[in-house]
């Protein structure tokens, strides 16, 4: 079984390496699920394995997505005058292969590392709530980030930020970031799936069960909570530095830390394909990503409306999720 | 943000200004918020649609405005209006998720606001709109203060409503039936009382509430379509502040959130409003988490 689970994963990333050759007018959707498997797991390694629902994991993703951009800028040019100038001005702000290079490779460490920063700061003042006052405070959190940057004149403010342009000789960007966002899928995959067999995952799950007793067992839980928010954040640092090249435009609320998409589609992700398991969150991202392009497809106009009810049907009549559901049918068992 | 501290500093009468113009509109969050300890107490259900039911009050405001109506008509009319659609979501939805966890009913009610803000958005225009009551404003120490009279009449309607409000849940059946639920509702089931309708009768009253209560912020102040989130954050401060059930609390701490809120915009400029608001739930929910913590007290 196990065997058979690893060959089917493996055959999962190496129809994905090779999906570009044969269906390149789905490349962009491809690297967002990539993104999307990224966010639904590492909300899940918080939320779903561990019991703290964050409504604010956005925090992370826009700082990373923030820091890579000005670090890709703040190598070559002032970051200020060259939002200032938002693409237009006197001055033009050109990058060179190497330049555009460099920044991304260091851009992208420098988001991830930003973000884990925030998390072990902030990690072990919030992570003492539980409950609701930890789900609202991470709710607030998400917002407040996005209103300071929507503020902040250093990063284009309201007007947002773009990240660099790459030379026109240079590679294809899109096959580029494409090949990024799935060895960061891979990657966090294969880390939460190793971590989870750990006795990490072991205390954890024994937080999400029952906080007082494992901290009576004796597990340091807070510095343990903070490690998991850590971790997450990492990841969606990198990913977050990803995203922003992709979409070459950071809002500061719709791309940089939009709470209200894509903060409640991973949980969304999470819940559907199964909180706390392993498989769920990558299922769930698929189904979630492939429904959300029809919703755009056949419902334009009122595909926010569809996603808002959607959000409602699944977390009222469908929590167990698809790994749940298909865990408790063989034993005849009703939803738990 | 120095430059204008010492202008506060300098001209007293500006900072009365903010103070007074802050606790006007800090007398409507504290009505707001009235709803969301209701539903908190009473449901047991922490209700993120908050917001949402604010916003559509104040568009019931606009909307009569529009039809050559006066706005302060919007009041009972998106209170009742209100009321028919928190029945409707308790009917819907929010029975389902009355004996679940707090996070399902979180994200269920987020889910629901994000339904409500796009519908708003649909069928109003994402726009900042404002009901134009046509009144006055009043001006003291030699205009340096400037006070609208609709929020002087905001601020006396928002009391009025919540000393109505206070009366009815002490006298009313009705009222004495949502404080025995909020009690314990399985003393209140054993008495006979159908805990389900007044489940029900206390969503709706809340929507009302908040329904009202936006209704007086369309007048006062400005609303669009994706706004709502700022009025839940600012209810839930504002009982986690107060406490639930106390009454004078949440009419301190939603005076006190207006007038913060005023002078943070003028220190710190109005692009930074809603990051002070948003901030300032996280500096009170760490504070309250560390003060427990203190004292060995899990906050649950």
């Amino acid at each position: 079984m196990r065997l058979a689970q690893l060959a089917a994963y493996a055959a999962l990333l190496a129809a994905c390496a090779v999906a570009p050759a044969f269906v390149p007018e789905y490349q962009t959707q491809l690297t967002e699920l990539f993104l999307f498997v990224v966010f639904a797991l590492t909300w899940d390694l918080v939320g779903g394995q561990m019991g703290y629902n964050s409504f604010g994991n956005v925090l992370f993703f826009g700082i990373g997505m923030y820091a890579c951009a000005v670090t890709q800028v703040g190598l070559v040019y002032d970051v200020g005058a060259y939002n200032a100038a938002r693409g237009g001005g006197a001055t033009v702000f050109l990058f060179d292969a190497d330049q555009y290079l460099q920044g991304l490779m260091l851009g992208l460490p420098a988001g991830a590392l930003l973000a884990a920063l925030v998390a072990l700061l902030f990690g072990a003042l919030v992570l003492g709530m539980r409950g609701q006052y930890f789900a609202v405070c991470t709710l607030g959190l998400g917002f407040a980030a996005g209103e300071i940057a929507n503020g902040w004149e250093w990063l284009g403010a309201g007007s947002g930020m773009v990240p660099p342009g790459a030379p026109d000789d240079f590679v294809d960007l899109g096959r580029l970031y494409y090949y990024l966002a799935l060895g960061l899928a891979a990657v966090t995959f294969a880390f939460l799936g190793w971590l989870y067999t750990t006795r990490f995952a072991l205390a954890i799950n024994a937080i999400r069960d029952d906080e007082d007793k494992a901290e009576a067992m004796g597990h340091l839980t807070t510095r343990i909570k903070v490690i998991a928010w850590t971790i997450a954040a990492f990841f969606l640092g990198i990913a977050g530095g990803i995203y922003g090249n992709l979409k070459r435009f950071i809002d500061p609320i719709d791309v940089a830390f939009p709470s209200a998409t894509i903060g409640v589609w991973m949980i969304l992700m999470a819940i559907l394909g199964g909180k706390g398991t392993l498989a769920g969150p990558l299922i769930g991202a698929i189904i979630f990503q492939i429904t959300k392009e029809l919703f755009w497809t056949y419902l334009l106009g009122w595909q926010r409306v569809a996603l808002g009810l959607l959000i409602v049907l699944i977390v009222v009549f469908f929590p167990q999720g698809i790994v749940g559901w298909v865990r408790a049918r063989p034993r005849g068992a009703t939803a738990q | 943000m120095l430059d204008n501290l010492q202008i506060m500093i300098a001209a007293p009468p500006i900072t009365v200004d903010l103070v007074v113009n802050g606790i006007l509109i800090g007398a409507i969050f504290a009505l707001a918020s009235y709803g969301m300890a209701l539903v908190w107490g009473v449901i047991k259900i922490i209700n993120i649609s908050q917001g949402e039911y604010v916003i559509l009050g104040g568009y019931v405001a606009i909307v009569l405005a529009e039809h050559g109506y006066h706005p302060l008509l919007g009041v009972p009319l998106a209170a009742l209006l209100l009321a028919v659609l928190g029945w409707l979501i308790y009917r819907l939805v929010i029975f389902r998720i009355v004996d679940r966890d707090m996070f399902t009913s979180l994200l269920a009610t987020y889910g629901i606001a994000i339904l409500l803000q796009q519908l708003m958005n649909t069928a109003f225009g994402g726009g900042v709109r404002i009901a134009d009551a046509g009144l006055g404003t009043r001006f003291l120490f030699d205009g340096m203060v400037a006070i609208a009279e609709i929020k002087i009449i905001g601020f006396v309607l928002a009391a009025l409503l919540a000393a109505i409000l206070v009366w009815f849940l002490k006298r009313s059946r009705t009222g004495q039936a949502i404080r025995a639920t909020a009690q314990n509702p399985r003393a209140a089931r054993v008495v006979g009382i159908d805990t389900d309708r007044v489940y029900a009768a206390t969503f709706a009253l809340n929507a009302a509430i908040c329904g009202a209560a936006g209704a007086l912020v369309a007048m006062a102040y400005t609303i669009h379509p994706y706004i709502g989130l700022a009025y839940t954050i600012r209810s839930f401060m504002i009982v986690v502040v107060a406490g639930l059930g106390n009454l004078v609390g949440v009419i301190a701490a939603g005076l006190g959130l207006g007038a913060a809120e005023n002078i943070a915009a003028f220190l710190l400029g109005t692009q930074y409003q809603l990051a002070f608001t948003f901030s300032l739930l996280v500096v009170v929910l760490v504070t309250r988490n560390l003060r427990r913590a203190r004292r060995r007290e899990a906050l649950q």
